[in-house]
C-alpha cells in the first residue's frame, strides 16, 4: 500500500463552484490531497474552505466541477456516496446520538445488517485507543462527553467506516493546547499508514505544525498550494491579502479594580454524571473592571460553572454572591435581575432560534415591553433597530434567529445581554467559530465593558484569547481551581501543564 | 463556513402552509381513491358528494356548521397545548368532564334565566374540562411523566366515569335510559337559524379562538408560551418559567376542550349521553394540525372536516358506500399532513444545524423542569 506523499491522488476537486444565491462561495476551486499527507485547507472564516469540503462529502452539492476518488469520477450525492468512495468527515456540528453510547453510535455508523454488534464496536474502540492513541470510554453516554471527547467519537467512527480520506472541519476549535497535541499525533499516526488527512483551520500555527502541503482559500477562490513549512507571514499574507492584526490589551488593564470582589464563589460544589462531582470546592473573587480568565480543557467544568451562574443549574454546596447579595441556587430571571449577564458557549440554545431577532432581544424583560395587556411592539420594534445599529447586527429586526450566520447570533445575544448593563458578565467562548471582524468586536465589547467597571468571568479554551484578555487566570482541572496566576506572569507551558492536569508539585 | 448575513443555515421552504395543506388534501384524495374503488363508488362522484354537494343546499351547509361547531374548540383547545409543546391527547376527556359539568349545572339551574344560567354552565364545563388536565401538567413538570401517556389513559377514564353516572345516579327516571335528566330549557343554547340545530356554540367557538388567537399573538404571556414551545431551554435561560407556562397551557387547553362538551350537551344533545362524542376530541388533533397550530387555520380546518363529516354521511346515503370513508379520509389527511410537515422542516433545516450531542440536555421534551412550580 502506498503511504508516501506524491503516490496516487486520494481525493481530487476540480472545478467546484456553488453559489448561495447572489453569493459566490466557492468559484472553480481546485483541490486535491494524495495518500499519506495532511492537506491543509486555510483560509478566514468565510472563505468557502467548509463549503467545498461540504461538497466533496456530499452534504451540499456543487453547481459544477467534479470530484475524483482514485483518479475516478465519483458522483457524490449524499454522505453515503462520500462513505463508500471511502471519504469521511468529522463536521463543526457533530451527529451523534446523545443518549447513546460512545459503542452503540459506533455501531450506528457500520451497521451492515439487522444485527446491532456491539461487541465488535468495542473491540474497535479499544482497537483505535491502542493504534492511534484516541482514548474514549466505549460505555459512555455521549452527551456527557466533553466536546473534545465527542470529537474523537467522531473520528473513530469516520475510521470504523473504512475511510481513506478523513476531513476535519476546524478540529481544533473545540480543543486547547494539550488535546490538540493528542489530535496531531493522532493525525500523523493516521497519515503514516497511508491515509489522507484534509484538516480545515484558520489558524496559522497548527496548520505549519501538522500538514504536508497548505492550501489557501480567500473569498471562495484558491489563492495557491505551498509546502507545509511555508513561513506564517507568507501563509498570513496569502491568506487575508494584508498582514494579521493581533489582538491587543490596552495599557489600562495594569490598573486594578475596585477592591471589593463583585462577583464571589465560594466552595462551589455541582454533581455531575457518573456519581463525580462536576465541581468541587471552587472559590473564585472577580472584581470590578476585572476580567478573570477560566482556562481548561473541555469538560473540567467549565460549562457547569456558567451553567451554576446562568441559573440553570443548582449547586448543592457552596455560595454565590454578586456584590454581598446572595444568588445561589437562584434561576435566571433573578440572576438577571441582580444584573448578571450570561453568554454561555452554546447560543443556540439560549435563544429561541424560532422567533425573531427582536423578540429574542427583549425576551428577558418582557414585561418592560408591554402596553397594557399587550405587547408593544412599536417599542420592541425600536429597541431592535437600535441594537442593531449599535452591535452591527447584520439581520433585520423580523428575522428569525435561526437565519442568522453564528456570529451575528453572538451579537444578538451580545446585545441582550450588553443592553442591561451588567454588573457581572459571564461569558464563555465568546469567539469560537467566529471570523476575524466578529472576533475582534466581541473582545473589543468584553475590554469596554471592563472599562466601565464590570466583573467578567471569561471561559476559554482559547489560551491566545484568555492572555489577551484576562487580567488573572485560574486554571480548571476535573472541577477544580487546580492554578491561578495573574495573566502578565502567566507562561504558556506552565499553564499547558495545570490544564492537562500535572501541576507543579505540593 | 458561515456567508456574511446570507448563511443558509436555516432556509425557509417555498412552500407556504396554504400550498401544504392543499397538497395534502390533493394526496389524501388520492390515496382516498382506492378504498373508494374498492367500495364501489366513482372517487371523483365521491369527492364531489364528500365536499361539494354539502356546500349546495342550504339544510346541508348549517349542517356543516353544526358538525364544525365542536372541532372548533377542541381544535384550538389542542393548538393552544401544542404551541406551548404540551402534547395534550386528552380533548376526549376533557371534553366529556365539561360535558358532565354542563349536564349537571344545566339541570339544577332550573328556573334561572339564561342569562345566569348559561354563564354558569360554560364557567362549570371550563373548570371541569381544566381540572381534568391539571394532573397530567403536574406529573410532567414534577417527574417528567411524558403527557401523552397520560392525557391519552385519562380519557376511558372519562368516559367510563360518564358510564357509570348515567347507568348509576342519573339514569333517566322516568325512561330508564342511560341519560341524565334534560338540562333546564333556560340552559339551552338558543338556535342562531330558525329550523337549524345551529346554536350558540359555534358562535361561543369563534370568540374562544379569536381571544385565544389574541393572547398568542399579541400579549408578553402568549409570546412565553410560543417560546416555550419552540426552545424550551432557551426560554428557561431567558428567565421564563417553563413549568408555570405549561400548566397554565394545559388548563387552558382543557379548558377549552371542556367548553366543546359544554357546547354539545347545551347546543345539541340538552342531556348527557355515553355517545355525545364520537372521538371530538382525537378530531381536534386532526383540525390543530391541519391547521397549522395557528387560530385561522383551526376555523378553515374544522369547517373543512364538518364539510366531510356531512359530505360522508350524505354519500353513504346517495351512493350506498360506507359512511366511514368519511374517517378514512380524516385519518389519511392527518397523515398526511403530519408527513408533509416533517418533510417540509427537513428540508428547511440542515442536518448540520444540530449541534454538538447532548448540549442541551434540558430540551429533552420530557425531562422535569428544575424550577419550582410557582
Amino acid at each position: 500500500m502506498a503511504g508516501v506523499p506524491g503516490s496516487a491522488l486520494a481525493l481530487e476537486l476540480r472545478g467546484i463552484t456553488k453559489r448561495f444565491g447572489d453569493l459566490v462561495a466557492n468559484r472553480s476551486v481546485d483541490f486535491d490531497v494524495v495518500g499519506g499527507e495532511v492537506h491543509a485547507l486555510l483560509g478566514e472564516n468565510g472563505a468557502g474552505k467548509t463549503t467545498v469540503m461540504r461538497i466533496a462529502y456530499g452534504l451540499t452539492h456543487a453547481d459544477s466541477g467534479a470530484i475524483l476518488v482514485g483518479g475516478r469520477h465519483v458522483p457524490i450525492r449524499s454522505p453515503r456516496d462520500a462513505i463508500a468512495a471511502g471519504i469521511g468527515m468529522v463536521t463543526q456540528h457533530f451527529s451523534l446520538v446523545g443518549p447513546m453510547t460512545v459503542a452503540e453510535n459506533l455501531a450506528l455508523g457500520r451497521s451492515t445488517g439487522l444485527r446491532l454488534d456491539l461487541a465488535a464496536a468495542r473491540r474497535r474502540a479499544a482497537q483505535a485507543a491502542e493504534r492511534f492513541g484516541i482514548r474514549v470510554d466505549p460505555d459512555a453516554r455521549v452527551a456527557d462527553l466533553s466536546v473534545g471527547e465527542q470529537q474523537r467519537v467522531e473520528i473513530l467512527k469516520a475510521l470504523a467506516r473504512d475511510c481513506r480520506v478523513l476531513i476535519l472541519d476546524e478540529p481544533t476549535a473545540v480543543l486547547v493546547p494539550g488535546e490538540i497535541e493528542v489530535l496531531f499525533a493522532t493525525l500523523r499516526s493516521l497519515v503514516g499508514e497511508g491515509m489522507s488527512v484534509v484538516f480545515i483551520s484558520h489558524k496559522l500555527a497548527e496548520v505549519r505544525a501538522i500538514s504536508t502541503r497548505v492550501s489557501v482559500l480567500r473569498h471562495g477562490q484558491m489563492v495557491g498550494t505551498v509546502a507545509g513549512a511555508t513561513d506564517e507571514r507568507e501563509l498570513a499574507r496569502m491568506m487575508v491579502g494584508r498582514p494579521m492584526i493581533g489582538v491587543e490589551r490596552s495599557a489600562a488593564s495594569e490598573v486594578p479594580g475596585e477592591a471589593a470582589p463583585v462577583l464571589r464563589i465560594v466552595d462551589l460544589r455541582l454533581d455531575g454524571p457518573h456519581g463525580r462531582p462536576s465541581l468541587e470546592d471552587v472559590s473564585l473573587d472577580v472584581r470590578g473592571g476585572e476580567i478573570l480568565g477560566v482556562a481548561g480543557v473541555s469538560g473540567n467544568g467549565q460549562t457547569e460553572l456558567v451553567a451554576a451562574l446562568s441559573g440553570m443549574r443548582r449547586p448543592v454546596a457552596g455560595s454565590v454572591s454578586v456584590d454581598g447579595v446572595d444568588l445561589t441556587g437562584a434561576d435566571p430571571r433573578r440572576m438577571t435581575a441582580a444584573r448578571v449577564g450570561r453568554i454561555p458557549e452554546d447560543r443556540h440554545a439560549s435563544l429561541i432560534p424560532g422567533l425573531s431577532v427582536a423578540y429574542n432581544l427583549v425576551m428577558e424583560r418582557l414585561d418592560d415591553f408591554r402596553r397594557g395587556g399587550r405587547i408593544d411592539e412599536r417599542a420592541i420594534q425600536a429597541n431592535a433597530d437600535e441594537l442593531i445599529a449599535r452591535f452591527h447586527i447584520r439581520a433585520s429586526p423580523d428575522d428569525p434567529v435561526a437565519t442568522l450566520s453564528g456570529g451575528n447570533i453572538q451579537k444578538v445575544l451580545l446585545a441582550r445581554v450588553l443592553s442591561r448593563d451588567p454588573r457581572v458578565l459571564v461569558v464563555s467562548q465568546p469567539t469560537r467559530g467566529l471570523d476575524v471582524g466578529a472576533t475582534e468586536y466581541v473582545r473589543s465589547q468584553l475590554l469596554a465593558r471592563r472599562a466601565d467597571g464590570a466583573a467578567v468571568l471569561l471561559v476559554s479554551e482559547d489560551l491566545d484569547e484568555l492572555l489577551a484578555l484576562a487580567d488573572r487566570l485560574i486554571v480548571l482541572y476535573e472541577g477544580r481551581v487546580v492554578g491561578e496566576m495573574a495573566a502578565g506572569d502567566a507562561d504558556r507551558e506552565q499553564l499547558g501543564m495545570l490544564m492537562a492536569g500535572r501541576g507543579r508539585n505540593p | 463556513m458561515r456567508l456574511p448575513g446570507t448563511s443558509p443555515r436555516y432556509r425557509l421552504s417555498p412552500w407556504s402552509t396554504p400550498a401544504l395543506v392543499v397538497i395534502a388534501v390533493a394526496i389524501t384524495f388520492l390515496v382516498t381513491s382506492g378504498p373508494i374503488l374498492l367500495a364501489g363508488a366513482n372517487p371523483i362522484a365521491a369527492y364531489a358528494e364528500f365536499v361539494v354537494i354539502p356546500l349546495t343546499s342550504r339544510f346541508t351547509l348549517l349542517e356543516v356548521l353544526v358538525s364544525a361547531t365542536p372541532i372548533l374548540f377542541t381544535g384550538a383547545a389542542v393548538a393552544i397545548a401544542f404551541r406551548a409543546g404540551y402534547w395534550n391527547i386528552g380533548a376526549e376527556g376533557q371534553l366529556l368532564l365539561g360535558a358532565t359539568a354542563a349536564a349537571g349545572v344545566g339541570a339544577a339551574v332550573g328556573d334561572l334565566p339564561a342569562i345566569v344560567a348559561l354563564p354558569a354552565m360554560l364557567a362549570a364545563g371550563a373548570l371541569a374540562g381544566a381540572s381534568w388536565a391539571l394532573l397530567p401538567a403536574l406529573l410532567r413538570v414534577r417527574f417528567g411523566i411524558d403527557e401523552v401517556v397520560t392525557t391519552l389513559l385519562l380519557n376511558p377514564v372519562a368516559l367510563l366515569l360518564v358510564t357509570g353516572l348515567l347507568h348509576g345516579p342519573w339514569r333517566d327516571p322516568v325512561t330508564g335510559f342511560p341519560e341524565s335528566p334534560r338540562i333546564a330549557a333556560s340552559a339551552e343554547f338558543p338556535a342562531l337559524i330558525d329550523r337549524s340545530r345551529l346554536h350558540l356554540g359555534f358562535v361561543i367557538g369563534l370568540i374562544v379562538i379569536a381571544i385565544a388567537w389574541y393572547v398568542i399573538a399579541r400579549t408578553p404571556a402568549g409570546l412565553r408560551l410560543r417560546a416555550v414551545g419552540l426552545s424550551p431551554h432557551g426560554a428557561r435561560f431567558a428567565g421564563i418559567s417553563v413549568s408555570r407556562t405549561l400548566i397554565v397551557a394545559a388548563l387552558a387547553s382543557g379548558a377549552v376542550a371542556g367548553l366543546a362538551g359544554v357546547s354539545e350537551v347545551a347546543g345539541i344533545q340538552h342531556r348527557l349521553t355515553s355517545g355525545l362524542s364520537p372521538g371530538y376530541g382525537y378530531t381536534g388533533i386532526v383540525v390543530a394540525t391541519l391547521g397549522t397550530l395557528a387560530m385561522p387555520g383551526v376555523i378553515l380546518a374544522a369547517l373543512f372536516l364538518g364539510d366531510l363529516t356531512v359530505g360522508a354521511s350524505t354519500a353513504a346515503r346517495s351512493l350506498g358506500i360506507p359512511s366511514q370513508l368519511g374517517a378514512v379520509v380524516q385519518g389519511v389527511l392527518l397523515l398526511t399532513v403530519v408527513a408533509l410537515l416533517a418533510l417540509r422542516r427537513g428540508r428547511s433545516t440542515r442536518p448540520a444545524d444540530t449541534g454538538p450531542a447532548g448540549a442541551e440536555p434540558a430540551d429533552d421534551e420530557s425531562a422535569p423542569v428544575e424550577e419550582p412550580v410557582a
